[in-house]
């Protein structure tokens, strides 16, 4: 059984049965009509076969057509969609195991970010009184391989970190689209225990991935049975449109048996209705799609209902992640995966803020508080990712842990039972009979057993200052400093001899 | 037999547990003796209350500073290690008393002033400085100046520790410092005083010897006092 995540005991259901079975219904006939456009031959007629009715017609300069899928046919891929699945770790110990009748919430980190900022403390002198204090500088660069390896390296280290999504992009003058899917898998694999999740840029580079996982997994049958990596497919295009390269990857992923993620990311205002109805009702029948062509390529196969539905910045149609809509969709698709008993794959924790600082703190609280109380199986996006997911931040990424881990001991049990019941009456019995009146004593053993929260461990001393990011860049700096665990070198060896393309300097044994 | 029952000591000290009905940190002591029982089988061997005060007692305590300064301990840690020190005083007390050194470090004199009925902080000062070795009189909430200042000369007092956390009742405090002037017991006896309001300027301003931030600073500041000016 996985130890990792936390269990919702009694997940907040905002949606009632019937509204649910609404939703299912819409979705089910906006499926049928207008029905999806789908680009990729494939799957067109694999839907075919399964009773879809299709209508070519052209859209630019691309083929595509018009498909009207029936209920049947989803149906159909929603029993034999697997309820339960494993996401495998280089450590077994580290495996997520998801089972969508269950409700065990994990956090992850995601996604590809162009920028890396970092916290570099500088010291002023205060033009009032000449006194010298130390502030947070914030440095933004690039991202590259080697931010990548920091980030997965950080990210092994951040307990509450249950999975690991690349979350910098890398762009080193020798990356391209034929080396650039090789690097960082490996980059993130050889620096990353935890379950790794990533998406494939280039269709040729899948194999080589697959075989990399192979190696360190110990071969086919081992891979399939403990996935040290699992993939993501934005398989559509808000919306209801299928992208030809995408779909050609989850027929290929879905048939070598491997997890999958259908994501799905509509914006309410833009590419979905804003209102929770018309967001959830398409997003969810998006979801399905990707779901249908997945099992009908490969019946049984296991997949996750990914949907990372958010909502238009009103001034500028940016994303927004941290508004209250943005709950409400996400919860809701929640709600409608554990109907479908498909494990779902969720968001939270994205500061719509540029750096740091209060701002961030406000958004990324709000919503990983309140999308787990619908206990998603995955939740992404939980680490660093500020600017709208445009920067990833080491140090707002040890912030997240602990602010995770507050979340976390949030969905403790209570401790409600008849022996508790006993104890008390007995301590309170001994207390009042004693000359302070002070429970102190019996605290000693809820603080050594874990059961009581620590506190914020980035507090500064200055009266006058917030030294809370100059406190996690200290925090950072210990982290970064932790032994890397590193694949083994005879794996590393076969790896690099097995797979043109990957940088000699990300090889830890050159 | 002699290193054994000190070691006893200090070890439970560290463990919180005053007797055999204590549980300590571990669980399965209930029923071993605790600081109590063993002050007392030391006595019996004829251990002398010095040695059981300062390489037992006081040892365990300073262990337990040591371990709240790398984080180890916490508050409850160190009231439940104060208590059980407590716990082996009040079994040494006829002993000292034959000895005439019962005052241990000093008789203190703790109440939280008239009109004020906030005893959490007072009670945390209380406890510790017992811990270190006071003999402490604890008088309660809401006590007038008047019945401070008589208790403290009943008891014949070093110190008096004032504890307000309401800057209404805090002036109360400055009555105490003036009773004690009228009956002349001024200079035998400090004043030291704590509470959120107030504050080491604030002492200075009502005429008191001393002020305590926390319970650490009680201690440090009491000792200082008592050192310095004339313990009898
Ligand atoms: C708990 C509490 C209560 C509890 C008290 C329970 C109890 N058994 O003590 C109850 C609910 C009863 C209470 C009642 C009231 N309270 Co009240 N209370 C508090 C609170 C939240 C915490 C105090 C506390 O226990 N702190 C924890 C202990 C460990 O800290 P401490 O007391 O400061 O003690 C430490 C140091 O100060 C020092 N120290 C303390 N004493 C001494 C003595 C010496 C000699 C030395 C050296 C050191 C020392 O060492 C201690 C250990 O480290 C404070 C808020 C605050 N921030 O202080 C308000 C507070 C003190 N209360 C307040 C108020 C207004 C009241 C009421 C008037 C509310 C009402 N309207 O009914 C009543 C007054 C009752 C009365 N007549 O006294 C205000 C006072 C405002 C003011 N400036 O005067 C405060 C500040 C809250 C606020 N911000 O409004 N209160």
């Amino acid at each position: 059984m996985s130890q990792r995540g936390v269990v919702v005991a009694k997940p907040y259901e905002r949606l009632s049965r019937e509204q649910v079975e609404l939703i299912n219904r819409t979705s089910l006939d906006i499926l049928k009509s207008p029905g999806i456009l789908c680009y990729h031959e494939e799957s067109v007629s694999l839907l075919e076969k399964a009773g879809a009715k299709v209508k070519a017609t052209r859209e630019g300069e691309h083929d595509a057509w018009w498909v009207s899928i029936p209920e049947k046919a989803v149906r159909q891929a929603l029993d034999t969609a697997p309820s339960k699945v494993t996401l495998g770790a280089r450590n077994p110990e580290n495996q997520v195991i998801m089972d969508a009748e269950e409700t065990r919430v994990h956090f992850g980190s995601g996604s590809e970010t162009n920028y890396w900022l970092e916290v570099e403390p500088e010291t002023f002198v205060s033009k009032q009184d000449g006194r010298e204090q130390v502030f947070p500088v914030m440095k933004k660069s690039r991202g590259n391989v080697s931010y990548l390896c920091r980030s997965a390296h950080l990210a092994n280290n951040l307990e509450n970190l249950d999975f690991f999504i690349r979350n910098v992009n890398v762009q080193d003058e020798d990356i391209t689209t034929d080396n650039k899917d090789v690097n960082v898998f490996f980059a993130s694999l050889n620096n990353i225990t935890k379950p790794v999740i990533g998406g494939i840029a280039d269709f040729e580079q899948l194999e080589k991935v697959v075989n990399m996982a192979e190696i360190i997994a110990g071969g086919k049958e081992e891979l399939i049975k403990n996935p040290v990596t699992s993939f993501i497919t934005s398989v559509i295009k808000s919306p209801l449109q299928v992208v030809a390269e995408t779909a050609e990857k989850l027929i290929a992923i879905a048939r070598m048996g491997l997890p999958v993620v259908i994501s799905t990311s509509p914006q309410g205002g833009s590419t979905a209705p804003i209102d929770e109805m018309g967001m959830v009702a398409q997003v969810n029948a998006e979801a399905l799609t990707g779901i249908v062509i997945n099992q009908l390529a490969n019946p049984g196969a296991p997949v996750i209902y990914g949907a990372v539905p958010v909502r238009a910045r009103m001034d500028d149609l940016h994303d927004m992640y941290g508004v209250p809509e943005f709950c409400h969709y996400n919860m809701a698709c929640a709600q409608m995966a554990r109907y479908y008993k498909v494990p779902c794959y969720s968001t939270a924790g994205v500061g719509d803020a540029k750096v740091p600082g209060v701002q961030a703190a406000v958004e990324k609280m709000f919503t990983y508080s309140a999308v787990p109380f619908a206990a998603p199986d995955l939740i992404h996006y939980a680490f660093g990712l500020l600017d709208k997911t445009q920067t990833f931040s080491p140090e707002q990424a040890v912030l997240d842990n602990h602010q995770i881990g507050m979340v976390k001991f949030l969905h403790r049990e209570s401790g409600v039972n008849a022996e508790a019941a006993d104890k008390t009456k007995q301590i309170v019995e001994e207390v009042m009979n004693s000359p302070y009146r002070m429970y102190a004593r019996y605290a000693r053993k809820m603080l050594r057993r874990g059961g009581v929260f620590g506190g914020f461990p980035f507090e500064g001393e200055n009266d006058d200052q917030d030294q809370t990011l100059l406190k996690l860049n200290e925090r950072f700096r210990q982290l970064e400093e932790v032994e890397p665990q590193h694949l083994p070198e005879d794996i590393c060896s076969r790896i690099f001899e097995q797979t043109p393309g990957l940088l000699p300097r990300l090889n830890p044994y050159a | 037999m002699k290193d054994k029952l000190i070691e006893g000591i200090v070890e439970n000290v560290l463990q919180g547990r005053r007797n055999k009905d204590d549980e300590g940190i571990e669980e399965e002591n209930i029923g071993e003796p605790g600081v109590a029982e063993l002050v007392q089988e030391a006595l019996d061997n004829g251990i002398d209350t010095n040695t059981i005060l300062l390489e037992g007692l006081s040892k365990g305590m300073e262990q337990v500073g040591q371990k709240y300064e790398t984080g180890e301990y916490f508050i409850p840690d160190m009231l439940t290690a104060a208590e059980a020190v407590e716990a082996g005083m009040t079994v040494m007390e006829p002993y000292l008393a034959g000895e005439g050194t019962s005052e241990g470090k000093g008789k203190v004199i703790m109440a939280t002033v008239e009109k004020d009925l906030h005893d959490i902080g007072k009670n945390l000062v209380s406890i510790m400085l017992k811990g270190a070795g006071f003999n402490v009189v604890d008088l309660g909430i809401d006590v007038p100046a008047a019945r401070i200042v008589e208790a403290a000369e009943e008891e014949n007092a070093d110190l008096v520790g004032l504890s307000a956390l309401l800057n209404t009742t805090m002036v109360n405090m400055e009555d105490v410092v003036k009773e004690l002037e009228k009956k002349g017991l001024r200079d035998k006896i400090k004043v030291i005083i704590g509470g959120a309001p107030t504050s080491d300027d604030f002492a200075s301003e009502i005429g008191a010897d001393g002020y305590g931030k926390d319970a650490f600073a009680a201690i440090r500041v009491a000792e200082e006092l008592l050192k310095a000016g004339g313990n009898k």
